[in-house]
């Protein structure tokens, strides 16, 4: 027994700890709190990544002193840590890139509660990803849909009140189908522990006749889990709710909460039922189609906005599409490659998120493309960002979303069934060429002035205080790792290729 | 063509421009558009032709609306009876599906020292879990108090003063005798039922959740018959906070210390006691009563902040108050 075996459990415990904590403190102690315990968790998960990587294994952990069918467990392989490493790092980010925001659109008695939320939402985050129980899966969702409301209402405007509570209705309508997905399947299988669950299952499926209640069950989930991450048709939502919300809780949003849903799916399609019992029923063909609509609806509709936090959270729909279009192709190369999408789409909408307010702060608070033109001149910092965040969306080489691409690629054209080859690689196509027009658009507008009228010159000038070193220095950070995405692809996807050997 | 297409890029003309977009809150021109409502609205209330095909369409909508509503309600029910209709049977004996709830019943007196099985259950077996759900009832309180707890961004002028702190004086029912008289035989049996099946949850139905409810009630009740102004003396924001946090430190805390034991093979040196006794259980009656507390607390924060906007008398109404005369700066919390 070793010492980082325990760090699962206090990133778990001592997140929950720091919710009630945080709103005990003042907002600055809160927000310094914070950061100093998202950089501690960064150091754990990276201790926990490196030890599974030395060890070559995954290891369990109890929860408590009953062991496996019998109590909780979580479980701990280099893909868990891969993803924990990466929802921590965005998380830190995130938050020391978003804070002028945070002071101006939050009231100051509420910051404070701001920061228990967030601390809240680590906690579910981190829970999602190690745990290996379904159940312990849906609890933590369900913080992590209340959370995700509260981060979203705390800007009190209208408008995102109006969001929060369309978003919760779906939002719970996909944790009522989760739920009920978990109750069937604790009524075939009478599990709820991961593995022991796929082992039943698999038991049970050799007899054809249960395949559809298993796939009924299965699909319920999948739907709901559909709902909550915004696949095609469910993501109606996103541009009100990612778009309005603080840039903060915009960017937790859209680049980690959406990803937790979508990777507890794939740890119970993987872990919880099996692959092979999954392959029985049609819901990867499903999945496959939506996640191909999704791409092209999504980028479509992002082509139509005007509004340039509008278009980031309708190119989020397109992305969340090219995830699912991984999962669907069924092979496991296409599964890393979905994994891979996971962390580049998590790298560059964060940065995404947290500069465009930058740009519309320089344009009179307007998040309008008329507005926002020439703001990359008086803002330069934020335009460069905002370009390596573009350029990484279109899939340029060096950056992230290129290597995302092309693992997708590969993966139909090394293996895999011929026709989904030919669409998987013509939606790519499709998809890129859009995403290049409205990105290559706004990239023109915020870097180029009208030379015609002499109204929007007035030269604004970005407010320059201490957040702003904090901004500079969570965009370097994610640049950097975009980059090391996108010229060393090779060192994560190892690490996914190794993580799914052991995530069995 | 090519002149529409420099356009565009330089955004000076959009084809697409408004087809999608909703009102951005800091929008320079809100004044122009609400006048163009309003406008419009003028138009609708003068012109019956207008009013009677916005009818009609609004008609149409509503009824594909409710069909489709209705289609996809009857869709469901039919899928998931049908799927009902291929579960195991009731009572079904399948030693694989069946191991897990046989070994709770069958063991778990023993293996936790409590006779409430299901206490043992949510409190042991599967303790981490509750642990998240105790911090789901938390995430809703600090939502709810984003929500409504009065600050300068949610306050509607001069609207407080009439529904909030008013309100105590104009419906104050500790004037109504029947409500009071009742309280006052009751609140005492509500407490004490609520203490007993908090103490009571590791022997019988019970356990921190329930009696959280019971109390939480009894807690409005009191404040309902006897004035916000009496509770307030005893439930300030600070005592609320510093309940919550002592309860949840405390829960994750011992929880912590059980699964670090547990994983790593240590005794971890809390007493079962004997199964029947108040004392048993090992660590379920202080996590049932940190549950209690909790739920308890959230129960009156949700009255209290929806009734006023505030828990216990935090918030400095005047400070808000839009009202002339009233004094200026308030203190905070």
């Amino acid at each position: 027994m070793n010492i980082i075996w325990n760090f699962p459990l206090l990133t778990i415990v001592l997140s929950l700890f720091s919710g009630p904590l945080c709103m005990m403190l003042s907002a600055k102690a809160a927000k310094n709190y914070t950061i100093a315990y998202e950089s501690l968790l960064v150091g754990m998960t990276g201790c926990v990544l490196g030890y599974t990587l030395k060890t070559g294994t995954a290891f369990t952990y109890t929860m408590g002193e009953f062991p496996a069918p019998w109590g909780n467990e979580i479980r701990a392989g280099c893909l868990e840590a891969l993803i924990a490493l990466l929802f921590s790092v965005v998380l830190l980010c995130s938050v020391t890139a978003g804070y002028h925001f945070v002071r101006k659109d939050i009231d100051d008695s509420k910051i404070n509660l701001y920061f228990s939320l967030l601390n809240l939402l680590t906690a579910a985050l981190m829970a999602l990803t190690w745990t290996n129980d379904v159940f312990t899966g849906y609890v933590f969702l369900e913080i992590l849909t209340l959370v995700s409301c509260g981060i979203l209402i705390v800007r009190e405007i209208g408008r995102t009140t109006l969001a929060a509570v369309r978003y919760m209705i779906l939002n719970l309508m996909g944790s009522g189908m989760f739920l009920m997905s978990v109750v069937l399947l604790y009524d075939i299988s009478g599990h709820l522990l991961m593995v022991p669950m796929r082992q039943s299952l698999a038991q049970i499926a050799q007899d054809p006749a249960s395949i559809p209640a298993i796939s009924m069950a299965v699909g319920i989930m999948t739907i709901g889990i559909a709902i909550k991450s915004g696949l095609f048709p469910f993501y109606f939502w996103m541009p009100d709710t990612y778009g309005r919300a603080t840039p903060t809780s915009g960017a937790v949003l859209s680049s980690l909460v959406s990803k937790a849903y979508i990777f507890l799916l794939f740890k119970i399609f993987y872990r919880a039922v099996g692959i092979d019992v999954i392959r029985k029923t049609p819901i990867l063909q499903i999945l496959f189609v939506l996640g191909i609509c999704g791409m092209i609806v999504g980028s479509v509709s992002a082509l139509r906005a005007s509004n340039i936090n509008r278009m980031i959270a309708f190119s989020s729909a397109a992305q969340i599409g090219y995830i699912y279009m991984g999962i669907g192709i069924g092979t496991v190369a296409g599964f890393a490659a979905a994994l891979f999408q996971i962390f580049a789409h998590a790298l560059t909408k964060s940065l995404l998120f947290v500069t465009s307010p930058y740009l519309a702060q320089v344009s009179g608070d307007s998040l309008k493309f008329k507005a926002l033109q020439g703001s990359a001149q008086r803002d330069p910092l934020a335009g460069r960002m905002f370009t390596v965040g573009a350029l990484s969306m279109i899939g340029i080489p060096i950056f992230a979303g290129f290597s995302a691409k092309l693992m997708f690629g590969q993966a139909v054209v090394l293996g895999g069934v011929k026709w989904k080859t030919l669409v998987v690689l013509a939606a790519l196509g499709i998809s890129s060429v859009l995403n290049a027009i409205y990105f290559i658009r706004t990239l023109i507008r915020i870097f180029f002035e009208p030379d015609s009228q002499g109204k929007t010159s007035k030269r604004a000038r970005p407010v320059r205080d201490k957040s702003r070193r904090g901004y500079l220095l969570a965009g370097m950070v994610l640049t950097i790792l975009n980059m090391f995405l996108g010229l060393f692809s090779w060192v994560i996807s190892d690490v996914i290729y190794r993580g799914l050997g052991m995530f069995l | 063509m090519k002149e529409e297409f420099r356009s565009w890029i330089m955004g000076e003309s959009d084809p697409m421009e408004e087809l999608l977009d909703f009102s951005q809150e800091n929008d320079l021109n809100r004044e122009e558009r609400r006048k163009l409502t309003v406008e419009k609205l003028r138009v609708l209330q003068e012109d019956p032709d207008e009013q009677q095909k916005v009818a009609r369409v609004r008609g149409r909508f509503t009824r594909f609306y409710y069909l489709v509503a209705v289609l996809s309600c009857v869709f469901l029910s039919c899928v998931l009876l049908f799927s009902i209709s291929m579960l195991p049977q009731y009572g079904e004996e399948n030693p694989r599906t069946t191991e897990v709830k046989d070994r709770y019943i069958e063991k778990g007196v023993e293996e936790t020292g409590a006779v409430n099985v299901v206490s043992g259950m949510i409190l042991d077996y599967r303790a981490f879990d509750t642990l998240g759900e105790s911090h789901v009832l938390f995430t809703a309180l600090i939502c709810v108090m984003i929500l409504l707890r009065i600050d300068r961004k949610n306050q509607r002028t001069g609207y407080e003063d009439y529904y909030t702190i008013r309100s105590d004086v104009y419906y104050d029912l500790s004037k109504d005798s029947i409500l009071c008289t009742m309280s006052r035989v009751l609140l005492p049996a509500i407490v004490l039922y609520g203490i007993y099946i908090l103490l009571n949850g590791q022997n019988s139905p019970g356990g921190g959740f329930s009696a959280g409810a019971v109390l939480g009630a009894g807690m409005i009740l009191f404040s309902a018959a006897f004035g916000m102004q009496t509770a307030d003396r005893f439930f300030t924001m600070k005592a609320c906070k510093v309940t919550i946090f002592v309860s949840l430190a405390f829960y994750s805390f011992a929880k912590g210390y059980v699964f670090f034991m547990g994983a790593n093979g240590f005794e971890n040196h809390i007493p079962k006691g004997t199964p029947g006794a108040i004392l048993s259980g090992g660590m379920i009656l202080p996590l049932d009563i940190a549950v209690g507390c909790v739920v308890s607390v959230t129960m009156f924060g949700f009255y209290s902040l929806f009734r006023r906007g505030s828990i216990g008398m935090d918030v400095d109404y005047a400070h808000y108050s839009s009202k002339p005369g009233k004094a200026k700066g308030g203190r905070q919390v």
